[in-house]
């Protein structure tokens, strides 16, 4: 236990010092967000009809593109080898890691989420929707996109490839995630459904991603 | 004759050489059987001579579904047993696979066409198969990007059985986005009360094209584990140029 938090404690130090990159994501949900109103007209009335959905965009692919160092830097300095050799599961380092990373990098987002709210002209009430379905679907990007972190650093490939793989696995929580603060704004549906099951797909992450991504190490690293 | 004895690749190539002609055979006279009955199946009331894209159609979109769960087996076999031929299985099965999505998703658009007046629409089973078909693609981009089999082999097992256990959460998830947003909209075929003329040619189709799979599957195999050979060869030849 007291490994593990450790090691939570040490990803956070790393990522909010210099050189730890976990703001740069929110400042690239700020530029999408600010780069949607070029392509779609500065039309408010539609800003707020999309809003939710370019905030939900913006989160998944900022939330994608942080995790690609989750476990890379780690492996370039050693201390993957040692995290792998050390008497703590993988599967719970792996969780740690995943938890620590986002801390640093996921709840920020959620937190940035009022302000770009304000942007796209959306009122008190959606904003708190949106942000409270981020709130619940980021750690479920953030677990799931772990596989695909886990399988970079094995292959010594990231990016596009890691983006291609991981993306379709994240469709449900996107398809819940919106479809809860859709409801939250304008009906009919009850709020409630979606976002319970936006939760469960959160839930069903945090036990498969670990194993997975516990799986990819094990087996790829050498 | 148990699985493990197919471990040996040199057997697993004689064994495949001698069973390959009968298996082809079978699928060309099933299929020619299966084709020559659906040609002849009487036209649907409601949608006359279209209703034939049916029985390409339907084997098409069950093996697309067929084909990644051989891979999830196979998958097994590469990070649990360690089977050897466990990943040229589910390296050779990935393109086939793509390649029935693929039919499935063409023939559905055709019928679709003058069925229902569109090529795409955003119907829950089209958008599935749709991910499935990108799916099959990141896999295959996957096996391609790393130059050393058997490290991708065991990327490409996480990420098959990580898909395996996804599927049925990305088609429950569709399903629920598509009645959200376009309640019933699109024109089905009466279900599972299917009538007898459809249903024989239909099945027969199934399993002529599960044949066909079996038969392309294996021969893929066979074409990986030379591919291997091959390059294990010109890597020694290379070594002993080299020293």
């Amino acid at each position: 236990m007291t490994a593990l938090a450790a090691l939570i404690r040490r990803d956070l130090r790393i990522a909010l010092r210099v050189g730890g990159g976990a703001l740069i994501g929110v400042l690239f949900f700020l530029t999408v967000v600010v780069l949607m109103p070029f392509a779609v007209g500065p039309d408010l009335a539609l800003l707020t009809r999309l809003g939710p959905a370019i905030l939900w965009l913006g989160a998944l692919l900022a939330s994608l593109l942080t995790l690609d160092r989750l476990f890379m830097a780690d492996h370039e300095d050693g201390s993957l080898d040692l995290i792998t050799m050390s008497r703590t599961p993988l599967e719970l380092a792996c969780a740690a890691k995943a938890l620590a990373h986002w801390l640093a990098a996921g709840l920020p987002l959620v937190v940035a989420t009022p302000v770009l709210g304000l942007l796209l002209n959306l009122d008190m009430v959606a904003t708190a929707a949106v942000a409270l379905t981020l709130l619940a679907g980021t750690p479920a990007l953030t677990f799931t996109g772990m596989i695909g972190a886990a399988l970079a650093v094995t292959l010594h490939r990231g990016g596009l490839l890691m983006a291609v793989l991981v993306l379709p696995l994240s469709i449900p929580v996107l398809i819940f995630g919106v479809a809860a603060s859709q409801a939250a704004i304008t009906g009919p549906l009850s709020f409630g459904a979606p976002f319970s099951i936006l939760c469960a797909l959160s839930l069903v992450s945090l036990v498969i991603g670990p194993f997975a991504a516990a799986a990819s190490l094990k087996h790829g690293l050498d | 004759m148990s699985l493990i004895d197919l471990a040996n690749p040199t057997r697993f190539l004689a064994l495949s050489a001698r069973v390959l002609p009968w298996l082809a055979a079978a699928t060309v006279i099933l299929l020619a059987i299966g084709l020559y009955q659906s040609a002849y199946a009487p036209d649907d009331y409601q949608q006359g001579a279209t209703v034939k894209i049916m029985f390409i159609h339907v084997p098409n979109a069950w093996l697309s579904m067929f084909v990644w769960g051989v891979m999830s087996v196979a998958s097994l076999g590469t990070l649990v047993w360690r089977h050897p031929l466990a990943d040229v299985a589910a390296k050779a099965a990935a393109p086939i696979g793509a390649s029935f999505t693929f039919l499935a998703l063409l023939t559905g658009s055709l019928w679709g066409r003058p069925m229902w007046g569109t090529y795409w629409e955003w119907d829950a089973r089209l958008t599935s198969v749709l991910i499935l078909f990108l799916m099959y693609l990141g896999l295959m981009a996957l096996w391609r990007a790393v130059e050393d089999p058997s490290r991708a082999a065991r990327a490409a097992a996480v990420l098959t059985l990580v898909g395996a256990l996804n599927l049925p959460i990305i088609k429950f998830s569709v399903d629920w986005w598509n009645t959200l947003h376009q309640p019933a909209s699109v024109m089905r075929m009466g279900g599972s009360t299917l009538d007898k003329a459809f249903l024989i040619p239909l099945l027969v189709m199934a399993i002529a094209f599960t044949l066909l799979f079996v038969t392309l599957h294996l021969a893929a195999m066979r074409n990986e584990i030379l591919r291997r050979r091959v390059r294990s060869l010109q890597m020694m030849q290379a070594s002993q140029k080299a020293a």
